[in-house]
């Protein structure tokens, strides 16, 4: 029969064995899989490499979506904008259902080389339809355009007159 | 008048397990037998006043009373009456009444089938069991009171989301949770272990059929919503590695360690300080993932819109319970000795591999859920940990569970050798072996890993069960009376490891999916795993408190007609959401699946899918929590008579230590 010293070896062992491989795999796979989140305004402050996966919050702009159908494949181009930048998005597939102008979005992706066009790999669908996702929600309110004290945002036909706003003046 | 009454139950509630708190846990330091008697009293007055109170929240929903906050925003008369009661645990305040009675019921079925436990631990038990109830029933009550008024009351309700107006999810949330609580009995043991300092055979006994109801029901909980999300989201995806997600894995990944964990305290007398540990780890994953969903610290697609006071009472309650059992913990742990010795390789060797696979997961999964809630709240950095990062850690990790998964069965109990294990294995090997190999040729490598690992856990259970009613070495009708004879456990051990090789199966099967996104106009038609699509028609429908456009596609191969799958699209008048229905058909190891997902210029636009091995993910999990509860069939949980012998092991196991 084995000696209790030797039995606490084995047990040291297999579980240095179970939580080194873990902590190795958790390192290599953080390293390569945190995407960060950013509105529409700190993409036009940072902007980020094209190819680099991040991904962009916001609200739909009202009146900017648009599919069009080529070779059988959707494609749906719309503006997400946080009321002080907005940035053209492109996705190919079929959008969430609860996907609409006004309301709060999340889609992961990249920059487009060359233009300023956003390549949507996912486009998030939220279970409520008055949900807003928490990092939109926070990006709102640092842009000083909704602050959640003061009620729920506003309707959702007012934000395309934000960002027009923004852009006239 | 009703919810006023259901209101004060909840306020009687909260005195009486106030009252079975301190009767259960000082009652048998007092050595009061009135006390002894009156904590199991308590519990199913307990049960009885939450349980009406909850009626009374149905009633409400029932009759659509929308005077009730509750149910004027989550309900409404249009609503089908059977989404009219599951919408009052469709929301907020109202799932959490259903958890508190859940939590209740499993109180007082300790204290109805736990009259041949010693006394003084049922009391403690049944204590710290009120404790818990009374936290959360007072959360209920003072900060997500389910029976609010408001007025004047609306015309209409705002109606249930209409996602959640499915059979999948009426019945998945009660289904979960009573998976949750029910390692609240674990815990509630494990505390009342460690205030009497005492845990051997009998309390592994007591433990294990309450850890393994909660594991079935956890089980088919997870199950059930993974399908749901499969059929109801659209795009055919069962499972995100979403937060929500991930909280409801945690207890189950723990909860299947203290499983197999209780094993060894049960029949070996050792490992128990790690079990009890286990079980305080369970339920306070439980717990988190209950709550953390509702304290607005997750960032996910499923969170419920909390306020911030509901958030900062979670987060005391959930402090109060998993710090103040940590804490008695390391006073009290050493007092458990240890007993039994074992070598590495031996039964228990493997079931203690078993555990640190399931922790080391766990250890990973709740890692890579907490890291971006809490570097927001430290250095205000928003990211997020997605699915590539969980498939990356937990998918390595499970491959070394996989192989000793079909091994650890069949080794011997205290001392084993490896060879005679694996000769009966061969047959699984080759087999796992060719699955692979063909599946990688033909395929690719992911799918071959998985298949291969799947068939080699399907057949490691067969033949676990082919070995114990010696199949082919004695006559067949031997057997089959062998098979009848069994524990009902191993019976279940082996269905559960069955299962789980089918889940896995399933999953890697699904990696070979593949799926088509594409307008059709009437007639126009796609190509998509050897079938053709083909739109022929939309058109309108009526429904309940909907109306739907409807497509037919049929689906053909070679020109002959094979099926016409009718997906939908579902417009809810009183909320003005649009949701898709998917048209699923299944032969029970393919799915054909097609969404249709809007329309344009008289066409439609439709993603087609086609799933090779679906079904097998929820069938898996369906042959595990079967397998469970044949497992809680077994002789020795309805009779409490061995028991007496099993505590008085002879001292041989305990000298060495």
């Amino acid at each position: 029969m084995m000696t209790r010293k030797k039995r606490r070896l084995w047990l040291l062992v297999t579980c240095g064995i179970g939580v080194g491989s873990a902590v190795a795999l958790t390192l290599a796979a953080f390293s390569s899989s945190l995407t960060y989140f950013l509105a529409p305004a700190q993409v036009v402050a940072k902007a980020p490499a094209p190819g680099d996966l991040f991904r962009l919050g916001g609200i739909v702009q009202a009146g900017s979506v648009s599919k069009t159908v080529t070779e059988g494949q959707l494609l749906t181009t719309f503006r997400v904008t946080d009321g002080r930048a907005s940035i053209p998005v492109t996705y190919t597939g079929v959008l969430p259902d609860l996907f609409r102008e006004g309301q709060g979005v999340v889609t992961i992706g990249s920059m487009a080389p060359g233009d300023h066009d956003f390549i949507a790999q996912e486009v998030l669908a939220k279970h409520g339809a008055d949900y807003m996702p928490k990092a939109v929600e926070q990006a709102l309110r640092e842009s000083g355009k909704w602050n959640p004290k003061f009620g729920p945002p506003p309707p959702a036909s007012t934000w395309n007159d934000m960002t027009v706003k923004k852009a006239n003046g | 008048m009703i919810p006023e009454l259901g209101h004060f139950a909840l306020a009687l509630a909260i005195a009486i397990a106030g009252a079975q708190a301190v009767i259960g846990i000082f009652g048998p330091t007092m050595n009061d037998n009135r006390a002894l008697r009156a904590a199991p009293a308590l519990a199913i007055g307990l049960f009885g006043t939450v349980g009406a109170s909850f009626l009374c929240l149905v009633y409400a929903g029932i009759v659509s009373d929308f005077t009730v906050r509750n149910v004027a925003e989550y309900s409404d008369s249009t609503t089908p009456l059977l989404y009219r009661i599951t919408g009052t645990w469709g929301n907020h305040d109202g799932s959490i009444l259903l958890w508190c009675l859940i939590l209740t019921l499993c109180g007082a079925t300790v204290a109805t089938f736990g009259r041949n436990l010693p006394s003084s631990l049922r009391a403690r038990v049944l204590g710290i069991h009120g404790l818990v109830c009374g936290g959360f029933l007072l959360f209920t009550l003072t900060v997500s009171d389910p029976f609010a008024r408001i007025w004047p009351p609306p015309m209409h309700g705002a109606g249930v989301n209409p996602i959640l107006q499915d059979p999948g999810l009426a019945f998945h949330p009660p289904v979960l949770y009573t998976g949750y609580v029910g390692f609240s009995v674990a815990f509630a043991f494990a505390v009342a272990a460690l205030i009497e300092g005492r845990v051997d055979a009998a309390w592994g006994r007591w433990v294990r059929p309450w850890t393994l109801v909660s594991w079935c029901f956890l089980t088919s909980g997870i199950a059930l919503g993974s399908w749901w999300s499969y059929y109801t989201l659209g795009w055919g995806g069962y499972w995100f590695w979403d937060p929500v997600e991930n909280v409801a894995l945690l207890p189950w990944l723990t909860g299947t360690a203290l499983l197999h964990s209780a094993i060894i305290v049960e029949k070996r007398e050792a490992m128990k300080i790690w079990a009890v540990l286990l079980a305080i780890a369970t339920f306070s994953l439980s717990l988190c993932g209950t709550f953390l969903v509702r304290s607005g610290l997750l960032n996910s697609v499923h969170a419920f819109a909390a306020s911030p006071d509901q958030g900062y009472f979670i987060l005391a309650l959930l402090g109060l319970t998993i710090g103040g059992s940590l804490i008695l913990f390391t006073f009290r742990a050493p007092v458990l000795s240890a007993s039994g010795v074992f070598a590495p390789i031996s039964r228990e060797g493997a079931l203690i591999l078993n555990n640190i696979f399931l922790c080391v997961i766990a250890v990973v999964v709740f890692m890579g859920t907490l890291y971006p809630p809490f570097l927001d709240l430290l250095f205000g950095v928003q990211l997020s940990v997605g699915a590539p990062f969980f498939n990356q850690t937990a998918i390595p990790l499970t491959a070394p569970l996989i192989l000793a998964m079909a091994v650890g069965p069949l080794l011997p109990w205290k001392r084993a050798t490896l060879l005679p294990a694996l000769q009966k294995l061969w047959i699984a090997a080759v087999v796992a072996l060719i699955v692979a190999v063909i599946v990688d040729l033909r395929w690719n490598a992911v799918a071959a890993l998985g298949l291969g690992g799947g068939a080699w856990v399907v057949l490691g259970a067969i033949i676990d069960i082919a070995e114990r009613v010696r199949l082919f070495r004695i006559p067949l009708n031997h057997s089959i009376s062998r098979l009848f004879t069994m524990p009902r456990a191993a019976i279940g051990a082996a269905m559960g490891h069955f299962g789980f090789g089918v889940t896995v199966l399933g999953i890697a099967g699904m990696t070979l999916a593949a799926h088509v996104v594409t307008v059709l106009q009437p007639g126009q038609s796609v190509q998509l795993g050897g079938y053709q699509w083909t739109l022929n028609d939309i058109h309108d429908a009526p429904g309940p408190n909907y109306a739907k456009r409807v497509a037919d596609v049929t689906i053909s191969s070679d020109g002959h007609k094979i099926m016409v799958l009718h997906p939908s699209r579902r417009f809810f008048t009183a909320q003005k959401i649009t949701t898709s229905d998917a048209a699923i058909r299944t032969n029970g190891i393919n799915d054909i699946y097609a969404t249709f997902a809007g329309e344009q210029d008289g066409g439609g636009e439709f993603r087609f899918n086609e799933h090779p091995m679906a079904p097998e993910i929820w069938l898996g999990g369906l042959i595990m929590a079967l397998g469970g509860g044949i497992s809680l069939s077994d002789r020795r949980f309805r009779i409490g008579a061995p028991a007496r012998k099993a505590a008085k092991r002879p001292a041989s196991s305990i000298a060495a230590e």
